[in-house]
């Protein structure tokens, strides 16, 4: 129990000072009094007495110090003196302290704003049921057409519903195909709109643990292709668009022109992100039911991805060493071009934000750069104070201040420095957090971010670690055997401080070291973003308009419909004043895939079976070519009567020229679908284009649009200036032809470029301005150190100009003294850079890691920086007057 | 003048035990008491006694309670804990084998 009654004193000693201060008065008075009586009993008078008994008491001051001193709270008000000290040094140097404040808050700012959005991007748990046992499950092709392509590719029919076999007893597993997309009919006054919606199996949202928040989930019943239509809302889809109407379940709602039933609204905390998924779904409806028979059980049609639920003790490279070896099986069964011959898969948290997990990591490898970066600079500037204080510490060390006692005072000023600093870094994350949000509505679950009590924790970490970091290297640099030289040196000043200068010499060539790594890093990002940007797409790209449209199969059933839709259509664009040209295509360059068939040559049958060549396919209305700008190279384009069922004539693009017809005698040649068996003539050759702005160009397939199977359409707008303006004359025209038809995807083609390379502007813009802090940091921590040295020198220098040195070399000198660290600093740079730029090679577009030119350029700027912020303190040092600075000792 | 606490710390630790061991007493009492019974030989200064006295409470060895005193004034009066009590019979032990060493040097010399 002594524990017990030791700790109630102390915190009584604690919570009560001023009483037990008083009380502790009261004893000593009463002891005195008993003095006093004691003498008076002795014969004295009072006076006497009274006067005898203070004398014999001793400095009661003294004594009532002793006292207080075995109070366990002792350390803790002596600490607070200190800090007091602390803060009132402080605040004689303001600028000082307002220079280390702002470079402290900068440091943690910047990394609590990173932290917290890896935090609730990358790391917390996706809204399921025990989400770390769910992964996606995809196709790769090893050694296949496309060695480009990702080795996560989607999954067919076919190969999923073998897998599901396969995978008893380690895995559930359940499938959807999130890039499907739904006219919704007008209703009610509300217009008709383009939704995103998925099709999946019923087992779906069980498989997830996601119940929906009104009605039901999918049933077995439901997942059949007899079945009643049935639909599941997503919650803000069912808030936007219905106003959130509670007796929703039960009624119908049109899609692509037929009715279905809602079933069910998903809970408002579900999301369902992949790395081919970015846009939020809409509607999910179950995919036997919307799935054509055809595409249900091929192995050529990729259009699934699977999710699946590891048994507990099961992994997920169990589970993919299993199917690879179902698909080795698929592929000896089906020997085809289209057929994917392996099996990969992550987590589905991985899934979930693939793409934004090294950019982020990235960038929170940057900021913390540029935390040490700071805290080495505090820590230098802290140096230098000690420096300017050296003598003031020898004085108090050889008054016998404690060591401990003085490393605590420069710990408690850092301490104060990273608070404050935290506190104000703390402000900066919050408005960081709140742009990043703003700016990057694109990423993956940035709608979940937010500053918490974990992040809060880690402001504190990083103040912690700043503390110890600053305050211990600065005050590593004070021991007391220095004392003694310390008193001498300032008396006498030649070679001063040298030990110190060297400390921050050390940290000066860390420092550059890291500046280097990160204005590499900006540089590379730079360079693939302007490679990016200046992508040649095979158009030009300046005022075009694109606007997409989609006509429901039930009311247009026909393609005789189709054909006629589009040609009044476009004619009636063509027709609106301003308009230059106007042309239809069934997906517009640099806005995606589009559609892709594998093509061998009739006139030249492939040497092994299996052996085709993959194109993109693109259906095209003759004056599509004109109006954006492809040109025609050889041969002739089709015509508008080459329509329906005499449509079976194509150009190709160059690339495809090239693989198909090396010889260039592709005119008259004839394509062969290797899937549908069907043919064209190629009668023409024009310019490449590409499908995404950062990809190569692919061979391209055009053939009538008018014809061949196409619902869809890309209207191509081309105008002199302002195109955007004709965004809303087209819409009613549509809507004049046809009130349930939405317009979707209306966009310029600069806008689709934009789109995609928003986030290498993002990261590259970042990663930018961390290195520019860290150059003018390392550029303040140059200038200060050569300052620093250059005012030790003084005598140094004014004897060698009284001896005779000329300025000029006085400046080299000093230059020399000043560039050193840089220079050394430079080359631990470009070695480190050599090392991690790897790890950012994924965000790179048309860069290598080691791009010398960025090297060249990064390592220029720097020596102009470092001999920029050099030259200030070595030409004051070639003015030095000799005779003053002789004098001055 | 040298910090008597230095000098005889253990030593006053044991005395102040000792003399709490039948009574509580205040602080005066306690000094007084010491200077009765060692025969005027040992003074204890009140800059030693109170840090003392102090240190015995942290450590959990006395406790003190305000109490009147023979003068009808208020006066903090200490008594032994259970602990101290124990610690005094280590201390007195301790004591008995150093006096008794020295004892055996210096009266053989």
């Amino acid at each position: 129990m002594r524990w017990l009654d030791r700790i109630r004193v102390r915190v009584e000693m604690l919570l009560r000072r001023g009483h037990a201060a008083q009380q502790l008065d009261e004893e000593l008075r009463f002891h005195l009094e008993r003095q006093v009586a004691e003498y008076v009993a002795a014969g004295m008078s009072p006076e006497e007495a009274r006067h005898a008994a203070l004398r014999a008491f001793g400095n009661p001051a003294a004594l009532r110090d002793r006292a207080r001193e075995t109070w366990s709270w002792s350390g803790v008000e002596s600490v607070l003196r200190d800090a007091r000290i602390a803060a009132r040094t402080l605040m004689r140097a303001p600028g000082f302290a307002l220079t280390a404040i702002g470079i402290m808050a900068l440091g943690i700012g910047a990394n609590i704003a990173l932290f917290t959005v890896v935090r609730s991007v990358l790391l917390k748990p996706l809204p399921y049921q025990d989400p770390e046992r769910l992964v996606s499950i995809y196709e790769g092709d090893v050694g296949g057409n496309h060695p480009e392509w990702s080795p996560y590719l989607p999954v067919d029919a076919g190969s999923m519903k073998d897998w599901q076999q396969a995978a008893r007893g380690i895995a559930d597993m359940t499938f959807a195909s999130p890039w499907q997309q739904y006219n919704l009919s007008a209703e009610g006054g509300r217009l008709p709109e383009k939704i995103d919606a998925a099709w999946c199996s019923w087992n779906f949202f069980a498989l997830l643990g996601v119940e929906p928040v009104l009605g039901r989930s999918f049933a077995p019943d439901d997942d059949r292709p007899g079945a009643q239509a049935a639909v599941l809302l997503s919650y803000p889809f069912w808030r936007r668009r219905y106003g959130g109407d509670p007796a929703i379940v039960g009624k119908s709602i049109w899609l692509d022109a037929k009715p279905y039933t809602v079933i069910g609204v998903l809970p408002e905390s579900f999301v369902y992100l992949s790395k081919m998924v970015g846009t939020p779904i809409q509607v999910w409806t179950p995919l036997n039911h919307e799935a054509p028979a055809s595409l249900l059980n091929t192995y050529e049609d990729h259009e699934f991805i699977v999710s699946a639920r590891l048994i507990h003790g099961a992994t997920l490279t169990g589970l993919v060493e299993r199917l690879k070896v179902v698909q080795k099986q698929i592929v000896a069964a089906h020997p085809k071009p289209a057929v994917h011959n392996s099996v990969a898969g992550m987590s589905m948290l991985d899934d979930a934000v693939y793409g934004y997990k090294t950019p982020l990591y990235a960038l929170l490898a940057a900021t913390g750069c540029v935390l040490l970066i700071a805290c080495m600079n505090v820590s230098s500037l802290l140096v230098a104070r000690s420096a300017a204080r050296a003598r003031e510490l020898a004085i108090r060390t050889a008054l016998g201040a404690g060591r401990l006692r003085l490393m605590r005072e420069r710990i408690l000023e850092s301490l104060l420095l990273s608070a404050a600093g935290g506190a104000l870094g703390l402000l900066l994350a919050w408005g960081g957090v709140r742009w990043l949000v703003q700016t990057r509505q694109d990423m993956h679950r940035v709608e979940g971010i937010h500053i918490d009590g974990v992040v809060i924790g880690f402001a504190m970490g990083a103040i912690a670690l700043c503390t110890l970091l600053a305050g211990l290297i600065s005050a590593s640099g004070s021991g007391d055997r220095q004392i003694l030289a310390s008193l001498q040196e300032s008396s006498r000043g030649q070679s001063a401080g040298r030990a110190r200068a060297g400390l921050r010499r050390a940290l000066l060539v860390m420092e550059v070291g890291l500046t280097v790594v990160l204005l590499t890093g900006a540089g590379l990002l730079l360079k693939s973003y302007q490679r990016l940007r200046n992508s040649d797409l095979g158009v030009p790209v300046d005022n075009v308009l694109t606007m997409h449209i989609s006509l429901p199969e039930t009311r247009y059933k026909k393609p005789e419909q189709w054909v006629a839709f589009f040609e009044t259509l476009i004619a009636r664009v063509r027709a609106l004043p301003g308009v230059q040209a106007a042309g239809l295509v069934s997906k517009a360059p640099g806005e995606g895939w589009g559609g892709d068939s594998l093509m061998t040559v009739v006139e030249r049958p492939p040497m092994r079976k299996g052996e085709a060549t993959d194109m993109m396919v693109r259906g095209a209305e003759p004056g599509y070519f004109d109006a954006i700008g492809i040109p025609l190279l050889r041969g002739r384009l089709f015509t508008t009567d080459e329509r329906l069922e005499r449509a079976h004539v194509a150009v190709i693009s160059r690339t495809a020229e090239r693989t198909f017809f090396p010889n260039g005698d592709a005119i008259g040649k004839h394509l062969k679908n290797d899937f549908t068996g069907g043919v064209v003539e190629v009668v023409g050759v024009v310019g490449d284009t590409r499908w995404y702005v950062s990809e190569a160009p692919q061979p391209t397939l055009f053939w009538p649009i008018y014809g061949n199977n196409y619902s869809v359409a890309t209207i191509v707008i081309r105008a002199q200036r302002d195109v955007e303006s004709f965004a809303m004359p087209v819409e009613k025209l549509i809507g004049q032809m046809d009130p349930d038809l939405p317009v979707s995807d209306v966009m310029t083609l600069r806008e689709a470029i934009g789109r995609s390379t928003t986030d290498s502007r993002f990261d590259s813009i970042l990663v930018l301005a961390f290195a520019v802090i860290a150059l003018v940091l390392a550029a303040a921590g140059l200038y200060g150190v050569l300052a620093y040295l250059i005012a030790q020198r003084r005598t140094e220098i004014g004897i060698r100009i009284a001896l005779g040195a000329r300025r000029e070399q006085v400046t080299r000198l000093m230059l020399g003294d000043g560039l050193r660290p840089a220079l050394y600093g430079l080359a631990l740079g470009l070695g480190a850079s050599a090392l991690v730029t790897r790890l950012i090679e994924s965000m790179l577009y048309q860069t290598r890691a080691l791009d010398p030119a960025v090297l060249g350029a990064v390592s220029l700027i720097l020596l102009v920086v470092a001999a920029a912020a050099c030259l200030l303190p070595a030409w004051r040092a070639s003015r030095l007057d000799p005779m003053e600075a002789l004098r001055a000792e | 003048m040298g910090k008597p606490s230095d000098l005889v710390q253990g030593t006053l630790d044991l005395l102040i035990l000792k003399t709490l061991s039948t009574e509580a007493r205040h602080g005066w009492a306690i000094a007084k008491r010491i200077q009765q019974l060692s025969g005027e030989v040992l003074q204890v200064q009140q800059g030693s006694l109170y840090p003392a006295l102090h240190r015995l409470e942290q450590q959990g060895w006395i406790k003190a309670k305000w109490m009147e005193s023979e003068t009808g004034r208020q006066a903090k009066f200490y008594s032994l804990t259970t602990a101290g009590r124990s610690q005094l019979e280590k201390e007195t032990a301790s004591w008995e084998r150093l006096s008794g060493a020295i004892n055996l040097i210096v009266q053989e010399g």
